[in-house]
């Protein structure tokens, strides 16, 4: 009889898994199809083949630019920074032993928006922009860590308090920015990169950050397990033979590389890394042996998902971070309403 | 000798002594109950020997090796901790909980194998709980709970087990049968040390009792001979005096 527990339980991870794979992938041809110009399907998988195979060309430059320089680059960062914030974002809640914590606890979007919001200020390229993003985001939370060293509380609580204030600086600092900014130009681009888009996402633009975000991808799924043990807390993951200072260390290290890749990619996208593996937690339990992959194809559905209802629902584009909030809420909300007798 | 205690010492940063000169010694088969005021410092006791705290001189051996020479991991294979009842964060099954227990045999990149869910549910059919299994941790009542959570120490295969207040937040029944599970275990083979706020606990295991007094002096004796009716007044501040029962057939403590 336990036996045949044991099996339901893995049938049903790998039917969820599968299921969620196959979504995936109809999300992600919906994502090439759909669009102000029209390319059919079939053009669509015959232009994306003819990279590999030599197929008779029977479509114009507008369409091969369309799918390969638009459209592909956009689904495809869609896809990898959506699982990234998910993955992330389930990290930081088992570390913190909190479910309502989202990547950026420890600072990381804030500094990363004053780290780009300072390059717009200095009208740098958008390379400088997204390398400023990146290094606002590494100091943030570099000084965030090193609060608790100086007063000599290492517990988490202090590190929290420390992502609490050092948040707060950034978004002072955010202000002063936005306060100095030309209103015509850089305010304008100030705004609407903090709301986040995919629109400007190119193959060459996302070849930088892949490094930093596929990298600590793997190594937190490769120690996912440590996360449910650090989930139990500092003392016991100690009695239980864990090194609190280099595990939780290298996650958040892992963690903070992938958000404040995701933002310099494509700015700050919230609400991602907080639903989905709430959504994954109810749909296949806690167990980050398991949670963890279905967190991330959820989210890496779920951002595309939004990128297309950007694109789609008004003439003019939306911005990610709308449509996130927007969604994500209400969301939330069901989820919360769902698990009702869970939540205490 | 599994565990040897010598001259132990403990203050938390820019704080006064907790204890000082603590000496003692655990073998196979044996419990030790520490008891003590609230905020005597037994717990902070229990968390040196745990390896969490850092004692300020002294030393504990394990095995006669010294623990602060020792790995985590290693410590964890010989000492295993059972915390206050609490309730986590995530509502992970009964059996990924206990699971958890074979964390020191599981490699930094490796997750539990078949032979370490065998082995919790092992555990979980020696504490009679293999029907909760796929329970949620949060949902169960607390004496199913702290059942749960000496599976998991079963399940780590420790040599000592060190128990925090088990009986705390546990109704008459249960903390009786928590009890007797201690007694059960020390029959085993395993060490045990837990702390209690009721001395009847450790009257009823009947092995070593540590008595932690405000000055942080330990004293340490078997049972029958040190928990007299002086001490146990003196200790608590009240006027205590203990009986025999003849159908319980041990001593039970009275507060007149």
């Amino acid at each position: 009889m336990s036996q045949n527990n044991s099996l339901g339980y893995v049938l049903r991870f790998q039917g969820i898994l599968w299921l969620s794979v196959i979504i995936l992938m109809v999300v992600f041809v919906l994502s090439l199809v759909v669009g102000q110009y029209r390319v059919p399907l079939e053009e669509t998988f015959r232009i994306m083949f003819s990279k590999i195979f030599t197929i008779n060309r029977t479509w114009d430059n507008i369409q091969q630019a369309v799918i390969m320089d638009l459209r592909l680059p956009r689904t495809v960062a869609a896809v990898i920074i959506g699982a990234a914030l998910s993955l992330s974002g389930a990290t930081y809640q088992s570390i913190f032993k909190n479910p309502m914590v989202s990547p950026d606890l420890l600072g990381v979007s804030s500094g990363a928006c004053v780290g780009a919001a300072s390059a717009i200020l200095l009208n740098g390229s958008s390379i400088l922009i997204q390398i400023s993003a990146f290094a606002g985001g590494l100091i943030a939370v570099a000084i965030t860590l090193m609060i608790p060293r100086l007063i000599r509380n290492e517990s988490t609580t202090v590190l929290v308090l420390s992502g609490i204030v050092i948040s707060s600086l950034m978004s002072s600092i955010m202000s002063i920015i936005k306060f100095v900014a030309d209103t015509d130009t850089q305010l304008a681009e100030i705004t609407y990169w903090m709301m986040g888009s995919f629109a400007m996402t190119t193959f060459e633009s996302m070849l930088p950050v892949l490094p930093t975000i596929l990298i600590p991808m793997a190594v937190i799924l490769m120690m996912r397990y440590r996360l449910n043990v650090l989930s139990l807390g500092d003392n016991e993951a100690k009695s239980l033979g864990i090194n609190l200072r280099t595990t939780r260390g290298m996650f958040i290290l892992c963690s903070t590389l992938i958000t404040a890749s995701s933002v310099c990619l494509s700015g700050t996208i919230g609400w991602v890394g907080l639903v989905i593996p709430h959504t994954a937690r109810m749909v296949i339990g806690s167990d980050n042996k398991r949670m963890l992959p279905i967190a991330m194809i959820f989210g890496g559905v779920f951002m595309l998902f939004i990128d297309i209802l950007c694109r789609t629902i008004t003439a003019a584009e939306l911005r990610l971070g709308i449509l996130t909030g927007v969604i994500g809420a209400p969301f939330f909300i069901f989820i919360l309403f769902k698990q009702r007798r869970q939540v205490q | 000798m599994i565990l040897e205690v010598n001259n132990l010492s403990f203050h938390y940063h820019n704080g006064p002594m907790i204890f000082s000169n603590v000496n003692f010694n655990v073998d196979n088969g044996e419990v030790l109950s520490i008891l003590g005021t609230n905020g005597a410092g037994k717990s902070t006791l229990l968390n040196c020997i745990a390896n969490l705290y850092k004692p300020m001189s002294g030393k504990i051996l394990l095995n006669g090796k010294p623990m602060s020479r020792m790995s985590l991991r290693g410590v964890a294979r010989i000492v295993g901790y059972v915390p206050q009842i609490h309730t986590p964060a995530y509502a992970y099954s009964v059996r990924e909980f206990t699971v958890m227990g074979r964390t020191p045999y599981i490699g930094a990149f490796k997750t539990p194998s078949t032979e370490d869910y065998r082995i919790a549910d092992e555990a979980l059919e020696r504490m009679g709980i293999i029907y909760l299994r796929d329970k949620s941790y949060t949902e169960i009542s607390g004496g199913e709970r702290q059942q749960a959570m000496i599976a998991r120490v079963i399940a780590q295969q420790p040599q000592l087990i060190l128990l925090d207040e088990p009986t705390a937040h546990l109704d008459y029944g249960n903390q009786y049968r928590v009890v007797q599970m201690i007694r059960q275990l020390a029959s085993e083979g395993y060490a045990l040390i837990m702390t209690t706020h009721n001395p009847e606990h450790a009257i009823i295991l009947n092995g070593k009792v540590a008595i932690l007094n405000r000055r942080g002096v330990l004293g340490i004796g078997q049972t029958a001979e040190t928990l007299s009716a002086e001490t146990l007044s003196n200790l608590y501040g009240l006027s205590i005096k203990t009986v025999y029962d003849h159908d319980a057939k041990r001593n039970v403590c009275v507060v007149c």
